[in-house]
């Protein structure tokens, strides 16, 4: 019972991570009806930025929470910065082509960013400064709560119910959901659609870096191609639960981290990956719009 | 389609490499390694031992009255391109051996191009058996998995006196998989029992929960024959997760990157290895002292030695067979005998590995130190 428990505490903090992209996801197909898969690519960037930074403004010498905290604020902001150019440059103008196009350029970007990354961070994996030290922060029995995993947690949470503000209780939030159900429409209801599509992207990319930071300080190896299959398993955590639908991708996502905790538990570590798209083809054939999916009627 | 591939650049290196032939004042010699990915440190300590040794056969006057030159080809890390650094060396460069792989899975990928076109291979440092069973010119400078394996074992067992163990195998690699059965087989003749078996996969970074299904059966010590940067990852981990089990590795632990991951949670732990710059052997604080004028001061880690060994090993054989052709190097490598390496007196065996003794080494405030040499 305390292993699994344990268990329970080890999927809870990864789950977050991938709750944290798959907001990204489901943000960007919910307005554009696009699955940007160099959004695991902006995590990657995420972690990176964090990296530099933090060595940078000398914090890696000089750990401290203050230290981490502005670490990940700038990381986000830089991320959601490359996150509005990726929109600017790569897909604005593909806007009205086929729906193929852009998700062939989104392939591309991701590439971009993996490669292009190998060529500006070198292919080495590197070793994220530790700007807290991790220790236990609750100790029952043999069950432990280490405060890095509560740092992902509780920053997961936050950084949730803040996009869900925005989302709801802005005016911004309500030109963001007026852009999802049509954005012609929106557009003529005098609403800026480029502007929100910007906001969009730079809302999710920060979300991607936060919990890039966050790897890098909880599982301190970086490296140009980490964003790859935290991507596509974060892709397959909205899709569970529904893609579009915000509460559907943190479930999703928390899911996620779990059963592949669970998996690599109980079964074997050879399993984990394998899990992620036996979940995605299991969802495909019983619930094709996932758990909170609507059913959307195709308009001819 | 990889196939198709190779096969192609094959061809295209093969009309290329009869153009231009071996020039006839130099012996080409070539490596290759990973400089870059994820094993970057093995590659390039490994190539740095290559250097020096090279800067010193030239210095004597070079191989058969001409100059020595080494060509190095760097792999990423990744066996494919092994193979095709490989192919490159041979068929454009024309080397007439080639110095490499340090992990077992890319000296398996790339060796049967070797043995196929009769150039002979020295690994300095793939462990694994199966690399020296793909043909007759593939040899090694390195002692293998089975030693290596049941060494550790015998010192859980015996020096340690601990009964009940765990292994963490990584499963995507042949070095640990090779090194985990070698361990649990010796540890069951000696009496101990193994109470869990997990795994994890090359490049994995969340461990939590196989430390934590280890944690639930208490074991005593942890083997985790892997590399570096999982490794140190998989310590920090479990000190995380308040197990205080001894953890145990192999040689893929010998780097820097080691202690700067893992920190305090490395400390206290011990691997076996190939040298240790304790030793007071005059080849040793010799080979110490050329490095660290060499390299800024750098103590050389067990990649290097193996690097410089492998390097002078192959620069003996081609001169005492006075030849540089192929079947010539791989007769003399073969006869190698009591070669005074810096890892060891090397002795090639029947099946070309080297025969030579293992030490064991414990980290210790983020130093290596020596424990015990155990002869084979």
């Amino acid at each position: 019972m305390e292993q699994f428990i344990q268990q329970l505490i080890n999927g809870l903090a990864w789950g977050a991570i991938y709750a944290l992209i798959a907001l990204g996801y489901t943000m960007v197909y919910g307005v554009l009806r696009l699955i940007n898969f160099a959004h695991g690519d902006v995590y990657m960037i995420g972690a990176m930025t964090a990296y530099y930074v933090a060595h940078w403004l000398g914090f890696a010498s000089a750990p401290s929470l203050q230290g981490f905290v502005v670490v990940m604020i700038v990381a986000m902001a830089l991320c959601a910065a490359l996150g509005a150019l990726i929109e600017l440059v790569a897909y604005r103008r593909l806007r009205h082509q086929p729906r193929s196009s852009m998700l062939i350029t989104a392939i591309g970007v991701s590439m971009l960013l993996e490669f292009g990354g190998q060529r500006v961070f070198g292919p080495d994996p590197k070793f994220f400064p530790q700007l807290i030290e991790s220790h236990s922060l609750f100790r029952a029995g043999g069950v432990v709560l280490t405060n890095l995993d509560a740092l992902v947690i509780v920053v997961s949470l936050v950084l949730m119910i803040g996009l869900r503000w925005v989302v709801m209780k802005t005016r911004v939030g309500m030109a963001l959901r007026a852009v999802s159900f049509s954005y012609d429409t929106a557009a003529l209801m005098g609403i800026n659609v480029n502007t929100v599509l910007s906001l969009t992207f730079m809302l999710g990319s920060a979300l991607a870096a936060a919990a890039g930071a966050m790897v890098g300080l909880r599982n301190p190896k970086i490296d140009p191609l980490m964003g790859l299959l935290p991507g596509v398993k974060a892709f397959v955590a909205a899709v569970l639960g529904g893609i579009g639908n915000f509460p559907g991708a943190v479930v999703g996502g928390v899911l996620m981290g779990v059963t592949e905790t669970l998996v690599a538990a109980y079964l074997s570590s050879t399993y984990r990956d394998a899990v992620a798209f036996v979940i995605l083809i299991g969802v495909l054939l019983v619930k094709p719009t996932g758990l909170f999916g609507k059913v959307t009627v195709e308009k001819v | 389609m990889k196939r198709t591939r190779s096969l192609l650049i094959a061809v295209v290196l093969a009309l290329w490499g009869s153009a231009c032939s071996q020039q006839a004042d130099e012996i080409r010699i070539g490596e290759y390694g990973s400089l870059t990915g994820g094993t970057a440190t093995f590659g390039t300590s490994t190539h740095e031992g290559v250097l020096l040794a090279l800067t010193e056969i030239n210095a004597g006057g070079g191989l058969l009255g001409k100059r020595v030159t080494v060509i190095t080809e760097d792999d990423q890390s990744k066996p494919e391109e092994a193979v095709t650094a490989v192919l490159k060396l041979i068929k454009q460069n024309q080397v007439v051996a080639v110095v490499g792989e340090v992990a077992s899975s890319r000296s398996l990928a790339a060796a049967p191009v070797c043995q196929a076109n009769k150039i002979p291979m020295l690994s300095p440092s793939s462990t694994n058996p199966k690399v020296t069973q793909v043909g007759d010119y593939i040899f090694r400078a390195c002692f293998i998995d089975p030693f290596q394996g049941s060494t550790m074992a015998k010192f859980a067992i015996n020096t340690l006196k601990v009964r009940r163990l765990a292994i963490l195998t990584d499963t995507k690699n042949d070095y640990s998989v090779g090194l985990t059965q070698f361990f649990r087989d010796t540890v069951k003749s000696l009496g101990g029992e193994i109470v869990a078996e997990e795994s994890y996969g090359e490049g994995d970074i969340e461990f939590k929960a196989q430390l934590t299904a280890i944690k639930a059966v208490n074991p005593e010590a942890i083997y985790v024959p892997g590399y570096y940067t999982e490794c140190a990852l998989i310590a920090r981990q479990a000190r995380e997760l308040g197990l205080t089990a001894t953890l145990l590795g192999g040689d893929g632990w010998d780097s820097p990157k080691t202690a700067e991951i893992g920190g305090k949670a490395v400390d206290g732990t011990y691997f076996t290895n190939h040298y240790s710059a304790d030793e007071q052997r005059p080849e040793v604080q010799k080979f110490i002292a050329d490095y660290r004028a060499a390299y800024g001061g750098k103590v050389p880690d067990a990649m290097a030695v193996l690097g410089y060994d492998a390097m002078r090993m192959l620069a003996a054989a081609i001169a005492r067979a006075g030849s540089s052709d192929g079947p010539a190097i791989r007769a003399a490598l073969a006869a190698t005998k009591d070669f005074p390496g810096v890892s060891g007196r090397i002795t090639i065996d029947g099946e070309r590995n080297a025969r030579k003794a293992i030490v064991v080494l414990k980290i210790d405030n983020g130093e290596f130190r020596f424990v015990e040499s155990i002869a084979p």
